[in-house]
């Protein structure tokens, strides 16, 4: 396909991982996190670990969607699926992640939940057209990716009538996020960051000033296709050489320094900040996730079921938590390969492609830090 | 969740909708998030929304950079 074989090409992958290797510096070592779920699925499925210099360490980051949402968000959406008259729309991924007790929105649906998976939000606006006698909700999670569809979706609800649609919305903003990790002592033993794809198709790339300016740091956007990952590593060896700090843009076909103003005027007419929201992994981060604002409370799921908030803890031993941090690998986890695999996930990160322990399962490939 | 693949816009439809060619299947989505689409764009789609325009000059850009770095890699034979 077009844009995307060419940006997979093997050839042009060893020219860079050669640049690359020419340009480090032998001396020093490079710790740089991919932020995304994206890039840690390209560099398992790619084996581009394998490319770079050893020297070079890459390190997954919280940019997996359905990792860093905590269980107790999950039990409230299958505690409302359960309800008498609800039909629940979600994305594929959420369905199978594992909640208290081992339980899931697929489980509700085998106890007789009307659990609905669906391609677009779209999707779940033309459930509630269908079946104007049900209630239709739509649990929305997700960065700022995700984000502007759901936005669309309340205000065409809010256009039709559709009495009979909410959202539960547990939208994430990503600077929040990446400033917590840079905050963490992990994060301080960074060099630089692989800065997120498509969430700065949407923000652009200024909202990430704050990571040269306040930790020295560099943050170059890139692609999720190969050779955009190898692309930005090198540009970043370079920033780190010349001992710059900025934040560079490797993704330029896709991503401008504004982003996409629409979408941005979109997501503010329907949403607003939260105070705070608790993140799998980082804790609970003020102002890091969206609500919806007062004018759409009428599509607010929150405000209309009053789903009771929960206290759950995570299945113990699973180390997804420290994985999202960047403080351990998939490989640190004694469930990895045995008790939790893709067909029977035990915690979050290995139900996503873009979850770390899927990917590390899926293609092995991954060299020992 | 935030995949998001280039797909070349075939058909305009009313209601703020494309038709896409996604190697070679079409596909429905929505044009809701951004302006002045026309056919032959490329557009970057994700959960059924184009959230940007490709850029096919950037593109080049890029590759050109990726071909200059093969080069210095493997000089061609003389
Ligand atoms: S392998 Fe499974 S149990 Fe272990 S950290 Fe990953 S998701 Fe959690």
């Amino acid at each position: 396909m077009k844009y995307l074989d060419e940006f997979r090409d093997g050839g042009l992958a060893r020219g860079l991982a050669a640049a690359i290797a020419r340009e480090v510096d032998p001396a020093r070592a490079y710790r740089l996190m991919e932020f995304c779920g994206g890039h840690t699925h390209a560099i398992a499925r790619y084996g581009l670990t394998g490319l770079l210099p050893a020297n070079i360490q890459l390190i997954h980051g919280p940019g997996c969607p359905v990792c860093v949402l905590p269980v107790g968000r999950l039990q409230m959406a299958i505690e409302l699926a359960l309800r008498p008259g609800v039909i629940l729309a979600s994305y594929g991924d959420m369905l199978r992640v594992p909640g208290a007790g081992g339980d899931s929105l697929l489980a509700a649906r085998a106890r007789g939940a009307d659990v609905r998976m669906v391609y677009a939000v779209d999707d779940a606006l033309a459930l509630a057209r269908r079946h104007p006698q049900r209630e239709v909700v739509f649990f929305a999670i997700g960065f700022e990716t995700t984000t502007p569809p759901t936005a669309v979706a309340i205000r065409r609800a809010a256009a039709e009538g559709l009495g009979n649609f909410s959202v539960f919305c547990n939208h994430v903003l990503t600077p929040p996020a990446m400033a917590a990790i840079l905050d963490a002592p992990e994060g301080t033993r960074l060099d630089g960051i692989i800065g997120p794809a498509h969430v700065s198709t949407v923000i652009g790339t200024s909202p990430y000033a704050f990571v040269p300016e306040r930790h020295g740091k560099p943050v170059m956007v890139a692609g999720f296709e190969p050779l955009d990952v190898l692309h930005a590593v090198r540009l970043l060896v370079a920033q780190l050489g010349a001992g710059h700090a900025t934040v560079g843009n490797a993704y330029t076909r896709v991503v401008a320094e504004h982003g996409n103003r629409k979408a941005q005027a979109l997501m503010d007419e329907v949403f607003t900040v939260r105070e705070q929201f608790e993140w799998r992994g980082l804790g609970t981060l003020a102002h890091s996730a969206l609500r919806i604002r007062e004018c759409y409370a009428a599509f607010d799921a929150e405000r209309r079921f009053a789903p009771a908030e929960v206290a759950v803890t995570e299945h113990k031993g699973c180390e997804c938590p420290a994985i999202l941090r960047g403080a351990k690998q998939p490989q640190d986890c004694r469930l990895f390969g045995g008790a939790c695999t893709p067909e029977h996930p035990l915690g979050a990160c290995m139900v996503s492609s873009e979850g770390a322990c899927a990917a590390h399962y899926l293609y092995g490939r991954w060299r020992a830090a | 969740m935030c995949l998001a693949i280039p797909a070349r816009v075939v058909e305009l439809l009313p209601d703020d909708a494309a038709t896409v060619d996604l190697g070679g299947v079409r596909r429905r989505i929505s044009l809701a998030l951004v302006d002045d689409v026309a056919v032959g764009d490329y557009v970057i789609v994700h959960v059924g929304y184009a959230l940007n325009r490709l850029d096919p000059a950037e593109a080049e850009r890029t590759l050109a950079l990726f071909a200059e770095a093969r080069a210095l890699a493997a000089p061609p034979q003389p």
